[in-house]
């Protein structure tokens, strides 16, 4: 069939039969999606406790209630109160058990990912604990270390040791067969080969492992400090839990993520900067 | 990407044909499975000389490569560049992969200068640079100097590859199937741009390859190897004349070229 000119159509339009339309979704911006779930969520949360009483105070506590606890929790916390210092113990928990995960976690790592003998002789063991329920082992922790902040700093450093070393000897595998050929063809050593081109192959690995790490390290922290008392933010979660203040606990797990989010966003911030050359592992732009 | 302007190519004359890389009565078994990958290989690459060896896998090709590159001892026979046997990876040994596994954290001139850093350390890749520049407009490729390779095309980042082989300023260059991964125009043109990198540099080449149009269009003797146990059954002198032009490819002669060696490859698939 041929279209002569006189037969095509004047109107363009009436020709296009099919066009792609962005879907609603698409068009609308990420801020205003997330304010909507939000306002959806307090507003069925409003609905099930203030408005009909479904469900008791005791165990949800209203928007209202909590907002309550949130200033006067914030208001302590912006006046250094004693609540300042149980979040100043909990961050430096969290951070030298950070450090030490990456310390451990990192050389063991490169011990299985760069050595036979680790590969053969530690790596099993290795497995061996990580399937262990890590959190069984806070009570020994505490026996050994005591009641201060170090049987915590142990406790949330074990659990998040092992999603580094894992990340580490992944990473390390990582280089192709012909970058391994490359750098054996130009004469690089071991140490050359592991450092410039290994390491830098298997860093968006070990980010993955880091920001898992980042995580667990705060679990294990108030985990700690659940099981061990002490001073730190786990301590006056578990307080206000046993007096029943739930509005209290929420506020607490409200502020306390805010130090996981910064120690997850300061992971992921450092990715960003080192790992420039490779984006595939971000997730929607937020990570 | 640009094309260079044609430069005059002056073939070698016969007379003044120096041996590079002398193979003799190489042999590789290997120990595990007793299997004989080569026997009595014999080859010489001279000068400024092109030498492609074809033949189907497992015909011992690339094992023969990566003896000649020192990456793997022979189980006996002579393997010796420029007078010294090749013992282990060597300088004077250019290399290029199927891939062309540019670093992506380096820019093209940091990967270009690699061998360099590698070897003698970052203040003599820092004094290589201008060398590097010279190499990548001989390429065509002259303003992507600090460019990350994840920006380069496939063809490009093939280019640079060929920069960070020449670097080191190698006796010979060892190509292992470098354009197999490209799109067949881009693998045309990368092959006529080889052809003249090789020619402006008088370098001495030898490629592995599956493609016998390539081999044809690229060399001055073709070796066809069979397998079980790897040898080479034949070697052609391809006397197209030089610079070898893509039409060359529709001419009788060189059909006829390529059907030999089919046939000659095609006997042994059902033997």
């Amino acid at each position: 069939m041929t279209a002569s000119p006189d037969m095509a159509s004047p109107d363009p339009q009436s020709d296009t039969v099919w066009v792609e339309r962005e879907s609603l979704i698409d068009r609308i911006p990420r801020w205003v999606a997330m304010l909507a779930l939000a306002v959806i969520v307090i507003t069925i949360w409003d609905l099930v406790t203030t408005r009909t009483g479904w469900i008791s105070p005791i165990i949800l506590p209203s928007p209202g209630e909590t907002l309550d606890d949130l200033i006067f929790v914030g208001h302590n916390l912006i006046t250094g109160g004693y609540m300042l210092e149980a979040l100043w113990t909990t961050t430096r928990t969290v951070f030298w058990a950070f450090l030490i995960a990456i310390a451990i976690g990192f050389s063991l790592g490169v011990l299985v990912g760069e050595t036979k003998f680790g590969e053969r002789a530690v790596m099993p063991y290795l497995v061996a604990i990580d399937t262990m329920p890590k959190v069984a082992f806070a009570p020994l922790f505490i026996a050994w270390l005591g009641f201060d902040i170090s049987s915590k700093v142990a406790l949330a450093a074990f659990i998040a040791t092992f999603p580094i070393v894992v990340s580490t000897a992944a990473g390390l595998y990582s280089a192709s067969e012909n970058e391994r050929l490359l750098f054996k063809s130009i004469g690089a050593t071991r140490w050359q080969t592991l450092t410039r081109l290994k390491l830098p192959t298997g860093l968006p690995q070990i980010f993955t492992g880091l920001k898992i790490a980042a995580v667990g390290v705060m679990a294990g922290a108030i985990t700690g400090e659940f099981l061990g008392g002490g001073q730190g933010f786990g301590a006056l979660i578990r307080q206000s839990a046993s007096t029943l203040d739930t509005p209290r606990v929420f506020a607490l797990i409200l502020y306390l993520s805010l130090l996981g989010l910064a120690l997850f966003f300061s992971v992921a911030w450092l990715q960003r900067r080192l790992v420039f050359w490779n984006k595939s592992d971000r997730l929607g732009g937020v990570m | 990407m640009t094309m260079a302007e044609p430069r005059p190519l002056t073939p070698t004359p016969v007379a003044q044909k120096r041996p590079v890389y002398e193979i003799a009565r190489l042999s590789k078994t290997y120990a595990r499975n007793r299997l004989t990958a080569l026997t009595d290989v014999n080859l010489t690459l001279y000068k400024g000389e092109f030498v492609s060896v074809v033949g189907s896998s497992g015909c011992g090709k690339s094992t023969l490569l990566k003896i000649m590159s020192g990456l793997m001892p022979p189980t006996t026979g002579r393997v010796v560049l420029e007078g010294t046997p090749v013992t282990g990876n060597r300088s004077d040994i250019g290399m290029m992969f199927q891939q062309a596994t540019l670093l992506p954290w380096k820019t093209t001139i940091e990967n270009i200068v690699l061998p360099i850093e590698i070897r003698e350390g970052r203040a003599a890749a820092r004094a290589a640079r201008p060398r590097a520049h010279e190499l990548l407009q001989l390429v065509g490729l002259g303003d992507f100097a600090n460019v990350y390779p994840g920006e380069l095309s496939g063809g490009m980042a093939q280019r640079a590859s060929i920069c960070r082989m020449l670097i080191s300023d190698p006796a010979v260059l060892l190509l292992d199937e470098p354009f197999s991964a490209l799109d067949e125009l881009t693998r045309d043109f990368m092959n006529m741009e080889l052809q003249r990198i090789c020619a402006e540099r008088q370098a001495t080449a030898f490629l592995v390859t599956h493609s016998l149009a390539e081999a044809v269009i690229l060399s001055d003797r073709i070796l066809v190897m069979k397998p079980r146990p790897g040898r080479v059954v034949e070697e052609i002198v391809i006397d197209l004349p030089r610079p070898r032009t893509l039409e060359m490819i529709n001419t009788p002669y060189f059909g006829e070229i390529v059907a030999h060696i089919r046939d000659l490859l095609g006997k042994e698939a059902h033997e």
